[in-house]
């Protein structure tokens, strides 16, 4: 017992070993305990937390390019476009089409770290000349590549399936698999070949979790290491830091090809359990959603931008879907329940109005936490004493 | 400050071949356009010229806002083009206060009433952006420059979110007031009144602001403040009402651009402020940032660049198009065609 | 005849209109302490600028150990062993001191991407070499026992000291300080040319810009005069003090 609580002790500066641990435990326990809760039923909850962990490796991803540099990227989604892109080329019967006439069907698990090479390649090309502007001409610049980049497939004619897209795209395979109880056979290894489809989405969440454990932990010891240090201080005060003999626009570069290639990552794996791609899906929204999970878990803390996905995702996917009806329910029984239908001069009815809530939570995300608790829900403890730092400058500058 | 030098520097070499391999693509792509104007033949050019001049003229008034505000604060307020939209689905809603119904209301009696509805459009949206600043930008003036830009992208959502709250993702049907003439400015060759009007509204606009700019005391005092801030506060300018003053501003040339663009369109929809205000914002950088005659130029350029592409080339692209503009701009040339007002130090 | 570390010139820097430094040429010699003085806005800080990169000279070329260095990009002038301290102390203030002198080992660490995103042994190896060179080298300012406080947490005198530590620990050949004893305590200005002892005696020439007149008497051996962006004076302490031009450009001419 008193092990424990010297580690925790110790480990009160960092809290972060033990919210990885609390982390990691809820997650291997969330299937069984949803399985549980729902009589066998838990599919969909399982195989919606497999999709938000996708949000999840995006967030962890931002994290580095927002967090750990500073640098304030709108267009994330496009690498996230770029990454699906790729396994949608590389991984369906799609080339034959093409002028090409031949089609590729490479494996999953090489076309992850295709995806994630082609994805930093996008996000190195982008940088290289942009990443030296001063902050809002960045954002702005990521803006405008996060709108070209998806119009630009959706203008891709037949290469990349244009607007409708490209569908029935392979399933990740690997030559056996575990299943259990939860798939009602007994304990082994599959006999033969082992497909990912929707009919075992277990499958999606437990790969899904070794994934994201993988990146946590190579983002983990780059934080660590004497990039986390660089990033720090060009963050910091870049003069200082290039006095230092940082290159500074070199490590942004990096920083940015990092998050660049996550979210490639991210986007063959969403790619690949979607089993389709279209340009519609990598809108401004998915940028600002990722934005607004970072901003409100905490900025350049990884478990921070975890617990900021992990939170916003249910708020959006579970919750807001929920609520419509939940709301519904609520209003007619305490007689309200004239509310719930549209009428004539406009009100659509108070389901669709709160389903239509959405960019009005993020809007007040974004401006709260800033406003209000600027180091987010779990902040690093650097970034809590540089924001809070900051708004007493300001008092004194105001009391000049 | 002393970033912003080495960042000129390191650009320099690269920039010139740039320039120059820029300055083929863009005479290639010149003549072409050329060719293609010459056979569409001139009744299809001037109702496309048209056309470009008047959406420039609508581009202009937002790019004023983006590009004063900037000059001032050196941020850029994302939201502007939201307000540009909330600008036109408040006249909206206000219309039938002011008597304003479509078919039931054309020519000289429609003056005041429109006048009405954009006084009271423009001080509502002044409002509004004053609002903004005071809630989302005052507090975090002295925060890392990455705080204000969060809470700029968020109070854009926020406000695109209670639009589409209000109304739903639906095109709205904006009235159609304007004559439906057509003008000859040569012998078969016409140009819709809509844009001549459209145009010159604007004009009146941009004109009255470059009076108030140039003569009053505010608008030396936004000079000022946007030269230098701490030298303006030592000569006794109050730093807090300038800005908040070229904020109202930015959102009257705003809101008045909302209305003249559903006139002109006949369609708002909630999300439409946030392409408008990023092709806005391009026209600022394009023109020069924090150079007013520069967001006016910009805006009828990009217009008429844009309007050219629609009608000559792909309309698929012209986005793309526009928004590699800005993103060439700020990369090689970031003072953009009249440069910036703001001296270097 | 000692050799020259850091040659300048015919350094002209202007700013639109303003000549902040007007055709400067001055040598430093190695292994010595150097320094750089001249009345408010004579562009001392400017010249540093200029040697260290900041500014790119508009005419004129800087030489360090025989390299042309001119316009190069601040982060290559400290790799090629030129380090700088600030006229109004620049540290890292939200890392710990030990923290801001690991960050000054960057240029001289050899991990690779890889190396940092798998911990390889190579990587924590250096990470155990700077560590404890850093600790070396907040010993040698005495700072050691205030490791892991936060930079902005320190007294004045120790920031400076601290932002003196993290120069050291690029390993440079010159180390520019700017103003490095201003608001010390005659106590703190005697440690402080101590400290510059030391640091000559690890064959580390020392190149500073000072208002205070006893210590650049006592400490340098060579000095060179601004006044309004030109050279007015060059030579020994004995020969600088007794120059005319000098005494009239910090106490005006006499009528």
């Amino acid at each position: 017992m008193t092990a424990i609580r010297n580690y925790l002790r110790a480990h009160i500066r960092d809290p972060n070993p033990i919210a990885y641990a609390l982390m990691f435990l809820a997650a291997v326990f969330f299937p069984v305990v949803v399985q549980f809760a729902t009589n066998g039923n838990g599919d969909y909850l399982v195989g919606l937390a497999a999709d938000g962990g996708v949000y999840m490796l995006m967030a962890i991803g931002l994290n580095v390019v927002v967090g750990f540099a500073g640098l304030l990227d709108l267009g994330y989604a496009a690498f996230f476009a770029i990454g699906s892109y790729t396994y949608a080329i590389l991984a369906s019967a799609h080339l034959s089409v093409t002028p090409i006439g031949h089609a590729v069907h490479l494996p999953f698990w090489i076309l992850l770290f295709i995806a994630m090479f082609v994805a930093a390649c996008a996000g190195a090309l982008l940088g290289a000349p942009t990443l030296r502007l001063r902050g809002d001409y960045l954002a702005i610049v990521t803006l405008g590549f996060g709108e070209i980049v998806p119009r630009v497939f959706a203008n891709g004619g037949i290469w990349t399936g244009g607007i409708p897209g490209m569908s029935a795209l392979d399933v990740p395979k690997l030559p056996f698999w575990i299943q259990g109880p939860w798939v009602n056979l007994p304990l082994g290894l599959t006999p033969d070949e082992f497909r990912f489809t929707s009919a075992n989405l277990t499958a999606y969440y437990v790969l899904m979790l070794i994934l994201i454990t993988f990146v946590v932990i190579l983002v983990h010891n780059l934080q660590n290491s004497r990039l986390g240090r660089a990033w720090m201080a060009v963050r910091e005060d870049e003069s200082a830091a290039a006095a230092c003999g940082v290159n500074t626009v070199g490590i942004k570069l990096l920083a940015f090809s990092i998050g660049a290639a996550t979210s490639g990552f991210a986007g063959a794996f969403y790619g690949a359990k979607l089993s389709y791609v279209s340009s519609e899906n990598f809108g401004f929204i998915v940028s600002v959603t990722v934005l607004a999970m970072v901003v409100l878990g905490g900025m350049g803390n990884i478990p921070g931008a975890m617990v900021g996905a992990a939170v916003l995702y249910f708020i959006l996917f579970y919750f807001l879907p929920q609520a419509p009806a939940q709301l519904e329910g609520l209003a007619t029984s305490v007689g309200l329940g004239s509310l719930n239908h549209a009428n004539a001069s406009g009100w659509p009815g108070l389901g669709e109005e709160v389903s239509r809530a959405k960019y009005v939570i993020f809007g007040l995300i974004l401006v709260g936490i800033m406003v209000l608790r600027p180091q987010g829900l779990l902040p690093s403890q650097v970034r809590k004493q540089e924001l809070t730092h900051a708004s007493k400058a300001e008092l004194v500058a105001v009391a000049k | 400050m002393v970033q912003r030098v080495r960042a000129s520097v390191v650009a320099a070499p690269s920039a010139s071949l740039i320039n120059v391999v820029g300055a083929i693509v863009v005479a290639y792509v010149a003549v072409v356009a050329a060719q293609r104007i010459y056979h569409g033949g001139p009744v299809y050019f001037a109702q496309t010229l048209g056309f470009g001049l008047a959406l420039g003229a609508i581009y202009a008034l937002v790019a004023l806002g983006y590009t004063m505000v900037y000059g001032i604060i050196e941020l850029i307020n994302f939201a502007h083009g939201d307000v540009f939209t909330l600008g036109a689905f408040f006249s909206l809603a206000l219309m039938p206060a002011f008597g304003l119904t479509e078919g039931k209301s054309s020519g000289i009696g429609l003056i005041l009433p429109l006048l009405g509805l954009f006084v009271v459009t423009m001080l509502f949206c002044a409002v509004v952006n004053v609002v903004i600043e005071r809630v989302a930008y005052r507090p975090l003036r002295h925060a890392p420059r990455l705080a204000p830009l969060i809470t700029a992208i968020g109070m854009s959502t926020l406000l695109e979110g209670l639009m589409f709250v209000w109304k739903g993702p639906f095109n709205l049907h904006y009235p159609d007031l304007l004559p439906e003439t057509q003008v000859t400015i040569a012998p078969g060759v016409t140009i819709a009144a809509k844009a001549l009007v459209v145009m010159g509204v604007a004009l009146v606009l941009v004109i009255a602001l470059t009076q108030f700019i140039g003569r009053s005391k505010l608008g030396k005092a936004m000079r000022a403040t946007a030269q230098d801030r701490d030298a303006a506060q030592l000569m006794g300018i109050d730093i807090n009402r300038t800005i908040s003053a070229t904020f109202f501003i930015g959102a009257v040339l705003a809101g008045a651009g909302g209305i003249i663009y559903g006139l002109y369109y006949n369609s708002v929809a909630a999300f439409d402020g946030f392409q408008y205000g990023l092709i806005a914002f391009t026209a600022a950088v394009f023109g020069g940032i924090g150079n007013i005659p520069g967001a006016a130029l910009g805006g009828l350029i990009i217009g008429v660049v844009a309007a050219i592409s629609d009608g000559y080339f792909a309309p698929a692209w012209t986005e793309v198009l526009i928004f590699s503009i800005l993103i060439f701009v700020l990369v090689f040339r970031p003072t953009g065609l009249l440069g910036m007002r703001v001296p270097e130090k | 005849m000692s050799d020259f570390i850091l040659r300048v010139s015919g350094l002209t820097k202007r700013f639109g209109g303003l000549t902040a430094v007007d055709n400067v040429t001055f040598d430093v010699p190695a292994g010595e302490v150097f320094a750089l003085i001249g009345p408010n806005g004579a562009g001392k800080t400017t010249m540093f600028n200029c040697v260290t990169g900041v500014y790119k000279p508009t005419l004129g070329r800087v030489t360090f150990l025989g390299r042309d260095l001119t316009g190069s990009p601040p982060h290559r002038a400290a790799k090629a062993g030129i380090a700088r301290t600030f006229q109004n102390i620049r540290l890292f203030e939200y890392m710990s001191a030990l923290d801001n002198v690991r960050l000054g080992h960057h240029c001289r660490m050899h991990s690779k991407l890889w190396d940092s995103l798998f911990k390889t042994p190579y990587e924590r190896h250096e990470e155990r070499r700077i560590t404890e060179h850093s600790m070396d080298l907040l010993t040698l300012v005495g700072l050691d026992h205030h490791a892991e406080n936060y930079a902005r947490n320190l007294a004045y005198g120790q920031q400076r000291r601290l932002e003196i530590a993290r120069a050291l620990a690029t390993e440079p050949k010159l180390l520019l300080l700017d103003e490095p004893a201003a608001g010390f305590t005659p106590q703190e200005k005697v440690e402080l040319m101590e400290l510059v002892g030391t640091i000559l005696k690890r064959g580390i020439t020392v190149f500073l810009i000072e208002h205070d007149m006893k210590v650049v008497m006592q400490a340098s051996q060579r000095i060179v005069v601004l006044d309004h962006g030109e050279k007015i004076a060059e030579g020994t302490p004995n020969e600088v003090r007794g120059n005319q031009r000098v005494v009239e450009a910090y106490l005006g001419k006499s009528a």
